[in-house]
């Protein structure tokens, strides 16, 4: 036990988890607000748009997150000199934060179409038979049910995010993972205990997400 | 319900304004690629010389094709390891005896709250230690170690969900006929399941492959590091990140469209119903 505490004392542990957390509350914010658009690209009866979110989404949802956000530091900030904060660590941060949202972008595209899925068709016979044109029917009929019946794909790829923002590793972004790496390094005495702490930590964040979305889901399910 | 619900067939009137929507939103979209490109123009990124080292012999014989093979290599052997320990915890969270369920239960849903990432730093940092494989081997077995603990554990959950959304008259017919419980389970439900549960499993295979460049971080050297090696060397890291999403992007749509055509497919195969879901976390699709 006394490990545990000593382990707590020389490592940031929870700090780096704080990391976690703000890469996945940001990506989690820019992430829904790309993907409602691209859903909406999607089911709009524009055909351009329609192809556009389409090849976003089968481009970023078959690359690797490693290679995108690989891809956001070595590229877009080492070769194209695109810095997203002044301040040389946080560009990093914001840098997989961008990865990270491009990429989870994609997921959340799917499930709200999957969530539009839900919506019986005579809902959006309805909505046009009382003379609502594509706008008002999405926005007033159309979209409020597929949110309730997207919660738990949503919850799915917030877990996913969560997990996935380890990856902000791949670039250079110090959270769990690297400092899991560097506790190994200088205690390889109580290597299991380490392991422990930081997989319980992710236990600890995840599951509770999981358990909600459930009951969510449940709770705001459409009756039908 | 598909999009084409929420239009009605246009009229004359709402074709021509739909012309003019469509060609402002191609100019938009094009406008944006458009301007990247001349972004990438200006720092100089699309000179001949940053692309043409990506199409000679030695790019491809040196580096991307070596690392499409260890990619490769990594992820047939995570499919086939975390197949087995899916098949084997499926049943156990299927068992007859509540405590192999609930063991079952609890190491299914640890590997699947477990980051990949943390589980194949760990290995890698833990397996030398343990002396018992040889040091150039640690990166592959790691990344195989982490891919199969976490996909072995969703294949575990496609398992009990696939055996659960088969109708009740496949066990029934199983007991009428004699068969005890476990020769229900294993003649009977759990190959239907499986056959209903080809389509998540084949999209599975895709999240096991882009897993695999998680490999670049503990110095597995698959696509993606090879890509980075190349660009380096060349000075034009851009370029080559590009063509190993491509060949990335390739694969995993093939892969993605063979898991469609199995989807069509299974409905006629079997009663189960192909639906991916489990009780407290439903199964993710979203993983890097």
């Amino acid at each position: 036990m006394d490990d545990f505490g000593s382990l707590f004392d020389e490592f940031d542990v929870l700090g780096a988890f704080w990391v976690n957390i703000q890469l996945t509350f940001w990506a989690a914010i820019f992430a829904m607000v790309l993907g409602t658009l691209l859903a909406v690209m999607r089911i709009s009866p524009v055909p351009s748009l329609r192809w556009a979110g389409t090849t976003y989404v089968t481009l970023l949802r078959n690359t690797p997150l490693t290679v995108i956000i690989v891809f956001c530091v070595l590229g877009l900030w080492g070769q194209l000199g695109i810095t997203l904060s002044s301040d040389f660590q946080r560009n990093f941060f914001w840098l997989s934060v961008l990865g990270l949202t491009v990429y989870h972008a994609a997921f959340v595209c799917e499930a709200l179409r999957s969530g539009v899925n839900t919506v019986p068709v005579g809902q959006a016979e309805a909505a046009r038979a009382i003379g609502l044109d594509f706008g008002a029917s999405a926005r007033l009929v159309i979209l409020p049910q597929a949110f309730r019946g997207a919660v738990a794909p949503l919850g799915n790829v917030l877990i996913a995010l969560t997990k996935n923002s380890t990856v902000a590793a791949a670039g250079s972004v110090a959270e769990t993972s690297g400092l899991m790496r560097e506790m190994i390094e200088f205690r390889p005495d109580v290597i299991v205990a380490i392991f422990l702490i930081f997989a319980i930590g992710f236990v600890i964040l995840v599951v509770p997400m999981g358990l909600a979305t459930t009951s969510l889901s449940r709770r705001w399910s459409v009756a039908r | 319900m598909s999009g084409s619900v929420l239009f009605d067939a246009p009229g004359p009137r709402a074709r021509r304004r739909m012309v003019w929507v469509n060609l402002v939103a191609t100019i938009v979209v094009a406008g944006i690629g458009a301007y990247a490109l001349v972004l990438l123009n200006e720092k100089g990124q699309l000179d001949a010389a940053l692309w043409k080292p990506l199409f000679t012999a030695n790019a491809w014989q040196n580096f991307f094709l070596p690392g499409l093979k260890q990619t490769l290599v990594a992820a047939g052997l995570s499919i086939v390891t975390a197949g087995i320990f899916g098949f084997v915890f499926g049943l156990g969270r299927l068992s007859a005896s509540r405590t192999v369920r609930w063991l079952a239960g609890g190491v299914v849903e640890f590997f699947r709250a477990v980051p990949v990432l943390i589980m194949m730093v760990f290995f890698y940092m833990a397996l030398p230690r343990l002396d018992l494989i040889s040091p150039p081997d640690v990166p592959l077995v790691s990344v195989v170690l982490g891919l199969t603990l976490y996909n072995g554990a969703v294949f575990a959950e496609l398992v009990r969900s696939g055996v659960h959304n088969l109708p009740r008259g496949q066990r029934e017919a199983a007991l009428a006929i004699g068969l005890r419980r476990p020769q229900s389970l294993r003649l009977v439900e759990v190959p239907q399941a499986l056959i209903a549960m080809l389509p998540a499993i084949a999209s599975q295979l895709v999240v096991i492959l882009k897993d695999t460049a998680l490999g670049a971080i503990v110095t597995y050297p698959e696509l993606l590091s090879a890509a980075r090696r190349f660009g380096s060397g060349n000075g034009n890291i851009l370029q080559s990140l590009v063509i190993a999403a491509l060949v990335f992007i390739l694969i995993n749509w093939l892969l993605t469209r063979v898991a469609e055509a199995l989807a069509g497919r299974v409905g006629r195969r079997t009663a189960g119903r192909a639906r991916v879901e489990a009780p407290s976390m439903a199964v993710e699709t979203a993983t890097s």
